[in-house]
This record gives C-alpha cells, structure tokens and sequence, in this order.
C-alpha cells in the first residue's frame, strides 16, 4: 500500500500545483489590459496604476505567480471585484448549495444505474435489456440546460409538486437534482451492464448457479460486487462532468452554489473570483478522483500490490 | 435498421440546412412588434419570439452554428490531437513523458468547465468559442492515438519499415495510422455529439454565440425567461438539438459496433 498511495499523493499534488498555475495563467491570456476592462475607459491614468499597484500587476510575472500561489496554499485566494469581499469566504458561502446539488444527482444516478444496469445485463437481449439501453441513449443525448425547463414546464408550472427555481427546502433539489443526474445515470448504466455482463462469464459465477443459488443471489452477491470495481475506475472520471454539468444547471435553476457564482462572475469580469472557482472545482475534481482511485486499490489488492 | 436510417437522414438533412443556409430566403433578424411571442401558426410554423422574429428562420441559422462549430472543432482536435498523440508515442523518450503530463494536466479539469473559463475570459464569440472548444478537445483523440500506436508500433512491418530505414514521418503516416483509424474514427462521431451540446451550452450561458446571430443554445436561453407563455421558444430548439445528438450518438454506437472498437464496455455485442 504504501508504494501505490505516496505514487499516487505525490501524482495528485503535481496536479494541483499545475492546475492553480495553469489557472494563474489563464488571467493573463486574457486579452487586452484587465485592469481597462475593470475600470471602463474614462479612467483617469493615476486610477489604472493605483488599480494595478493593488491588483500586483505592476510586479513581474514570476513574482505575482509565486504569491499568488502562496495565498492559494494560505486559503487567501484575493479579493474579488464585485463583493470588496475575500474570494475564500464567497467561495465558502456558496460551495454548500454545489455539494448539496451534486451528491443528490450522484445519489439518483447510482439508484437508476444500478438497477437498470443490472437488468439489462441479467436479461441481455430481452425487451428490458434494449429498454434499459434506450434509456441510457436518450440519457446521454438530452443536454441538461433542456432536460432543466422541461421538467420546470410539466413539474413545477404543471403540477406544481416543486418550486421554479431557487434554493428554498428538499423539495427545491429535486428537478435540478434530476436533470444533472440524468446524464450521470445512463452512463453509469452501461457501465454497469457491460461490466456484469463481462463478469457474468466468469468461472465462479457458474460454479455459484452451480450450487443451486437463485438468480438474484449470483447477481447480487457474486455479479454486482465485482462487477463494480471497472466502474469505480471510470466514476472518477465522469464526476467530472457531472462538476462540470452543475455549473450550467445551477445557471438553469439560479441554484446558489459554485458554477452560478462562476458566471456571474465572469459576466462581472470578476476575475479573481472566477480564478477561485475554477482552482476550487479542479481541487475538487482532483481529490475526488484521488479517492476514487484509493478505494478502488482497497477494493482490489492487485493494485495496491503491483510494484511501480 | 429502420432508427439508423432515421438518425442518418436526420444528419444529412442538418448538413444540408447548415450548408444551404445563406442562399435560404430566411429573415432571422426581421423584428415584427405584432408577432412578438406569437404562438405557431400555419403561415408561421414555429411562432415568433420575444422581438417578433421567426422562430423557425432562427432554427435554421442555428442549425449552420452548431454544424460549422462541430465541424471546426472537432476537425482541428482531431489534426492536431492525432498528430501530437502518434507522434509522442512514435517517438517515445522525453516527448512522450513530457505530452503524458500535459495529458494529465488537462485530464485534471473538467473539460467543459475549462472551457467555460477560456471562453469566458477571451471574451464572447464563435471563433474564440471554437478555440476554447480546440483547447479542451485534442487531448482526447492525442491520449488515444499515443495508446494506439504505443500498442501497434512493435509489430513487424514497422520494424521492417524502419530497417530498411523509411522515415520516421512515412512511418507514421503509412504504416501506423490506418492501424489505429477505427477507433479515432468512432471517438470523433461521439465527438461530434459532445461539441454540439457544448457550442449550445456556452452559448446558453451567454459565453457563445452573440445576439443578434442564433445558436440552439442562446435560443433556449432567451425562451426560458417566457416559459409560462411562450414555451415554443424552448422547445423547438431543444428538441432541434436533442434529436441531432441523438442521431450521432446512435450512429456512433453502430459504427463501434460495425468497426468492433472495444471501449469501456467489452463483450457487450448486441
């Protein structure tokens, strides 16, 4: 274990030093003089330096990058435009919505992969199986800021069973919940199915209906526990896009959470705060995927044991 | 099969409009005060939105967006990623470890999120959009194409090739990209589907397209503020842009089936 978790802290550190350096980049590509952008045209020439001198612009390049990444390693991550607040604390006030919103879409996406995945591979070729792959198809095709104003029109403005919009009780994380997760679900599935379907040939899956276990026990005790660890692996990746997704369906539903401040933010040209929400989704990202992959070595002793 | 045909017919039909577009006698940017959020009718088929335009003329236009922007990006992603990618692998040493990092790096964001941030930051557009799309996209088809040839450069008729001394270029070019084709080819088809979804949600969040043009994407912006009254601005894009996707993702899925491309999911031949 040791081996495998050092490779893989020193690999996940390395990231994110590049990943906040890469984002530190991003402001200065932009292009033209943000410091123009910020106070408009009629500024006077002693408002562009004092604004420069506060910004640090007027310091070189390397020296502006070593402090910023030195305030990223405090939590000091500037101050934004907008707020004349620390980009920290905003970011501290809104990543509860964000969290929230993502783990009730990762929640009903394993409640619907699961089962589905399962049926579809337990009766592969059958009515259910090409049911299950339907699904999964218009899953993936169904872009979420679409999925999002539907479900409003029949759920909210139909039946009116959830609120439009906004952040207010349980009842308010349901649509946008369903519409991030939906995309995650019909992935999942596949995965699932594919993966059971593969296990499913296997020796000791025979041998377990051999010794008269009923369909349900060999999929359930002997299919699924191993048929989830290749989709543990691929789940990392697709937390990705589902940070990614939250960020325009919390824009659909005006969700307070993370992605909503980022594009008001870059709307206001509030760039250090679009800095800190960029760098807080990929730190997310990474140490999601971090995880993943540790458990997974926990799950399967032939990695944690694999030398180099 | 019968869908296939459908979802075929639907793409020609959609590169048709987007090609034939500037010769269409369409009026997209016709502001009519009595149409305004007109429902549809018959000499209007699609409605009218909020400033009275047709919507359907406006469907049209958006159809050449999503179309030239999928076209362009995943074109580029695809040069540039395959060439990087098979290259590196080719060559193996520093360039690989050094494309292996890069790699990773861009791994590490999620992908529309980073292009979020670059369109966002260089500002509205389409070409700046098919840049920030580029940027985020060739690191796909460059990690793949390294896999393939890393697992295709040792058999014999490449180190025929290169006793006999042929370049490493011809090398690449002649005997190792049409090994590793299929699978580039089917990872660009899903390619195609994951640009249009994106092109129309940068543009839904206003990062994209700029009014007064069209895209799927900033028309469903626009409708959701009349959802209650005018719930046609949302669903005909929409539904424009789900069946297109659609139609790629279902032909993409044959099309790994008929090149018996294995990807995440083996043994699942249905």
């Amino acid at each position: 274990m040791p081996t495998y978790l050092i490779q893989r802290l020193l690999m996940a550190l390395w990231v994110l030093f590049a990943v906040s350096t890469l984002v530190f980049l991003l402001i200065h590509w932009v292009p033209g003089d943000p410091v123009e952008v910020m106070l408009g045209e009629s500024a006077s020439g002693a408002d562009r330096e004092a604004l420069r001198h506060a910004l640090g612009l007027d310091l070189p390049l390397f020296e502006q990058w070593w402090q910023f990444l030195r305030g990223v390693m405090h939590l000091d991550l500037g101050t934004s435009l907008f707020y004349q607040q620390p980009v920290a604390s905003l970011l501290a006030e809104r990543i509860g919505a964000t969290v929230e919103l993502a783990a009730a879409a990762f929640l009903i996406a394993v409640m619907i992969a699961l089962p589905m995945g399962a049926i579809a591979a337990a009766r592969h070729g059958s009515r259910w199986d090409i049911g299950a792959m339907g699904f999964s198809l218009l899953g993936v095709s169904i872009p979420n800021f679409w999925l999002g104003p539907l479900l409003v029109l029949a759920f909210s403005v139909g039946l009116g069973w959830f609120p439009v919009s906004g952040r207010d009780g349980i009842a308010s994380v349901v649509l946008p919940a369903i519409a991030l997760g939906t995309g995650l679900a019909a992935v999942l599935s596949r995965m699932v199915r594919g993966s059971l379907l593969e296990v499913l040939g296997d020796d000791y899956i025979r041998t377990a209906r051999a010794k008269g276990l009923s369909e349900q026990q060999v999929i359930m005790r002997h299919g699924l526990r191993n048929a989830w660890l290749p989709v543990l692996t691929l789940l990392g990746l697709q937390l990705g896009a589902l940070l990614g997704g939250a960020v325009v369906t919390e824009t659909v539903f005006n969700w307070p959470g993370i992605g909503l401040l980022l594009i008001e933010s870059i709307q206001r040209r509030d760039y250090p705060v679009v800095q800190g929400c960029v760098l807080l989704i990929s730190a997310s990202y990474v140490l999601l995927n971090l995880i993943t992959d540790l458990l997974y070595a926990r799950a399967d002793p032939r990695i944690r044991l694999e030398q180099g | 099969m019968l869908v296939a045909k459908i979802a075929g017919a639907l793409l020609v039909l959609w590169a048709l409009i987007a090609l034939c577009v500037p010769w269409l006698p369409l009026q997209p940017y016709q502001v009519e005060l009595e149409a305004i959020l007109q429902t549809p009718q018959l000499h209007q088929w699609l409605g009218a939105d909020d400033l009275g335009r047709p919507v359907l003329d406006r469907l049209l236009i958006g159809a050449r967006t999503s179309f030239l922007v999928a076209f362009w990006v995943v074109g580029l992603s695809v040069l540039t990623g395959t060439a990087i990618g098979s290259v590196a692998g080719y060559l193996g040493g520093w360039w690989d470890r050094l494309l292996v990092l890069v790699i990773d790096l861009f791994l590490a964001f999620p992908g529309i999120l980073l292009a979020i941030a670059l369109a966002g930051l260089m500002g509205p557009g389409i070409d700046n959009l098919v840049l920030a799309l580029t940027i985020v996209g060739w690191v796909g088809y460059a990690r793949l194409a390294r896999a393939q040839v890393l697992s295709v450069k040792q058999r014999e008729h490449v180190v025929a090739a290169r006793a006999l001394g042929t370049p490493g270029s011809y090398i690449v070019v002649r005997h190792l990209l049409p090994l590793v084709l299929a699978p580039l080819v089917v990872e660009a088809t899903f390619g195609v589907a994951s640009v249009v979804i994106a092109e129309s949600g940068l543009s839904f969040l206003g990062l994209g397209v700029q009014p007064p043009e069209a895209s799927w994407g900033s028309m469903i912006q626009n409708g959701v503020r009349y959802l209650l009254v005018a719930p046609h601005l949302v669903l005909a894009p929409g539904l424009a842009l789900f069946l297109v996707v659609l139609s790629v993702n279902l032909l993409g899925d044959r099309l790994r089936d008929r090149l018996d491309v294995k990807m995440n999911q083996k043994g699942t031949g249905t």
